[in-house]
């Protein structure tokens, strides 16, 4: 079989998936989960041949829109490096999520909808991948979109859940706004789409420095969106209203880095522009640094994971902005959709033990009662806090160490966040399976059934060794260099004194403790009031608005205009109603009179 | 030898006579012979401007021979007014204008 059929099977198979689900295998629940992880494997297999194939190209579909040489746009696939390792990143780990939602969702409501919309998220995001230039990668983004809002409102019934949805639905489209306007943008300047232009782009840049310039960081907006960076992170932590599998697979693992996706594919025109790739290193360094700080005090165990996700995320766009190399955050986006993943699969089973309590303060020595949770946990959180050995570690720090070279403040930032990293994670980990059980829930806790706990396993391998050397070797030496850069000896000891001081700190306060934080910092707590000032913003000044609006509309267009005229010619039908007189001489006098009138008109009047 | 003038105002006297009965009559079919009057009175004029109007030193009869259509076509129209007539004393059983006088505010 050509690879390019390969390349198509693995885009269209899940969206067939979605399809029969939704139109055939509605009633039968074994029928909706096996067609979707049946569809997951065969992306699997696909994306792995296409990996190990090396095939590299353009596979043009068909002209979407052909204006001849003027404007035209293509639908194809695109196979290159870095496509063909981000395809293995999401076909291994979506298949996994897959089976571990078999056991998750077994009692849950909804399940069709529930596999349906897995399997349409996974066709958008090999969508993104595979996409060959922005305006598709565009459609794929917003139908990533799409499914992410329908896997956050899964429990739309709760409110909480809906309100969830539609606030990640609607930041995203203020970031995809910016992105729409980065495409137009971009291609006023280059006259492609597509990213296989983006080769010669440093002669372009030397042609429009700003225009180009301008257009990076437009783009970018669409990174700040998906990525939940600063300043539209607001959604993220809300997500975690969908489903645990859900969360660890779009909002963790593959769809969130969607946005530090895109800034690798811009990566040759973002590298050349100091100004944009200054705007989206540091955009990324108070990201990974404020989400980091925020994680410390959250009690909900998906919460913490949510903001640690995003200061990882935050790394990736510093990364991204350093103008190093591709490769360099594709790296970390790649550890960390393991172990994040890992993480949040960790999570999701100790809350099924926990029989859906997701109170940090109601857990406690579940390390006991869940002993593969544990230890599979262990391996995550190890390798997020970037533990020596394990993935976490080799991306982190060769993102900090490129950082000393070329970005001080973004430097510190990151080095002060990955002391924070190791510190919530040792709270988390201490609260929720040292100590004593804090809740009737955590006494009778129970360990997951096989189809959690194997996937579970199947990550925790990759959550260790996807950092070492031979497996970056095999899937980053194409994209570009990840050569350890020169730094002095003291810096690589500030790492070390980072990690270690973290843990410390962690482990001092967090040996012993009762029911409650014995930290309460509110300003943390409280998510540093972003969300009450976007409220405050969209009720006040937004809300304003629309009611200014909305009195224009209902008395100047409504009142005056539309009601208006209509009033108008009412008016003048009641007056004429009274020559109805109902005699029929009475009109033959009106029309004799009205005749003589004209006819002295005609004769008199010129 | 009769001059144009007699013949209009005898047309215009017609006419007069027709409208006098159309606005002033109360029965119906008193009213419609009105209008055949001064439908006819219409006629008359058209005769007499085509027998007094000479086109390059020659007698025009094209006008004469409208009146044939004219007189035609009136007569079809007749023939559908009285109908509807006939149609309204079946409905009403009456041809006094007064009495019609539904159609008002």
């Amino acid at each position: 079989m050509h690879l390019s059929t390969i390349a198509w099977i693995t885009l269209v198979v899940p969206l067939v998936a979605a399809a029969l689900i939704v139109l055939v295998t509605r009633t039968s629940k074994p029928f909706a989960a096996g067609l979707a992880i049946l569809s997951a494997l065969i992306t699997f297999v696909g994306g792995w041949t296409l990996f190990v194939s090396g095939a590299s190209g353009d596979f043009l579909g068909f002209n979407w829109i052909d204006f001849g040489d003027a404007f035209s746009i293509p639908f194809g696939l695109a196979l290159d490096p870095l496509s063909r390792t981000m395809l293995v990143v999401v076909t291994t780990i979506a298949p996994i999520v897959f089976i571990y939602s078999l056991g998750y969702m077994k009692d849950e409501e909804g399940y069709w909808r529930y596999f349906a919309g897995l399997a349409l998220f996974l066709f958008s995001m090999l969508g993104i991948v595979l996409a060959d230039n922005l305006v598709m990668m565009f459609i794929f983004w917003e139908l990533v979109g799409v499914s992410s809002y329908i896997l956050i409102g899964h429990y739309f019934h709760k409110d909480s859940a809906a309100d969830a949805a539609k606030q990640a639905f609607l930041v995203n489209r203020i970031g995809d706004f910016g992105f729409m306007l980065g495409i137009l943008l971009f291609w006023v300047s280059t006259g492609s789409f597509k990213f296989s232009a983006l080769n010669d782009s440093a002669g372009m840049f030397a042609q429009h420095p700003t225009l180009l310039g301008v257009a990076c960081v437009l783009i970018f907006c669409g990174t700040v969106g998906k990525s939940a960076q600063f300043p539209l992170h607001v959604w993220l932590p809300n997500s975690m209203e969908g489903p645990t599998p859900v969360s660890s697979l779009l909002h963790a693992a593959t769809m969130v880095a969607a946005g530090v996706y895109l800034l690798a594919r811009i990566f040759p025109i973002l590298s050349v522009s100091p100004e944009a790739s200054e705007v989206v290193a540091v955009t990324g360094a108070i990201t990974a640094l404020g989400a980091g700080i925020l994680a410390t005090q959250q009690d909900d165990i998906k919460g913490i994971l949510a903001y640690s996700t995003i200061s990882q995320l935050g790394y990736m766009v510093a990364g991204a902005g350093l103008a190093v190399s591709a490769a360099l955050p594709m790296f970390h986006l790649f550890t960390h959709a393991f172990f994040k993943c890992l993480l949040f699969l960790t999570a999701g089973s100790v809350i099924l033990g926990m029989h859906h309590e997701q109170n940090i303060w109601k857990m406690g020595g579940l390390k006991n009662k869940m002993p593969i949770t544990f230890l599979t946990y262990c391996c995550g959180m190890l390798a997020l806090s970037g533990c020596y050995f394990f993935s976490g570690h080799y991306s982190k720090d060769l993102i900090m160490a490129c950082s000393w070279e070329h970005h001080r403040a973004v430097f510190w930032m990151l080095v002060v966040a990955a002391g924070l990293t190791p510190f919530y994670m040792t709270r988390q980990a201490l609260v929720v399976f040292f100590g004593n059980p804090r809740s009737e829930h955590a006494k009778h806790a129970h360990e997951s059934p096989l189809v959690m706990l194997v996937p579970l396993i199947l990550l925790a391998i990759p959550a260790v060794i996807a950092g070492y050397p031979f497996v970056e070797h095999a899937f980053f030496h194409e994209i570009g260099s990840l050569a350890e850069p020169e730094i002095p000896h003291f810096i690589e000891i500030i790492f070390g004194a980072a990690f270690f001081l973290g843990i410390g700190a962690a482990a001092l306060i967090y040996r012993k403790v009762g029911e409650k934080d014995p930290i309460r910092i509110p300003a943390f707590e409280n998510r540093f009031y972003i969300d009450d000032f976007y409220f405050w913003i969209v009720r006040r000044i937004q809300g304003g608005f629309a009611r200014l609006c909305s009195f224009l509309d209902r008395w100047f267009i409504d009142g005056i205009l539309v009601r208006g005229s209509a009033t108008v010619v009412w008016t003048l039908g009641f007056a004429l109603r009274f020559l109805q007189v109902g005699n029929l001489q009475a009109y033959a006098f009106f029309f004799g009179a009205g005749v003589v009138g004209l006819i002295y008109l005609l004769i008199h009047v010129r | 030898m009769p001059t144009l003038a007699n013949y209009l105002i005898a047309s215009g006297l017609l006419f007069a006579i027709g409208l006098g009965g159309v606005m002033l009559r109360r029965s119906i079919i008193i009213i419609f012979m009105g209008l055949e009057m001064m439908l006819n009175a219409a006629n008359l004029s058209l005769v007499a401007f085509s027998r007094y109007g000479l086109v390059g030193g020659h007698q025009n009869y094209d006008a004469q021979v409208l009146v044939f259509f004219i007189i035609t076509v009136a007569a079809a129209e007749v023939a559908v007014g009285l109908a509807i007539i006939v149609s309204l004393y079946r409905a009403r059983q009456t041809t006094h204008v007064e009495d019609l006088d539904s159609l008002k505010f």
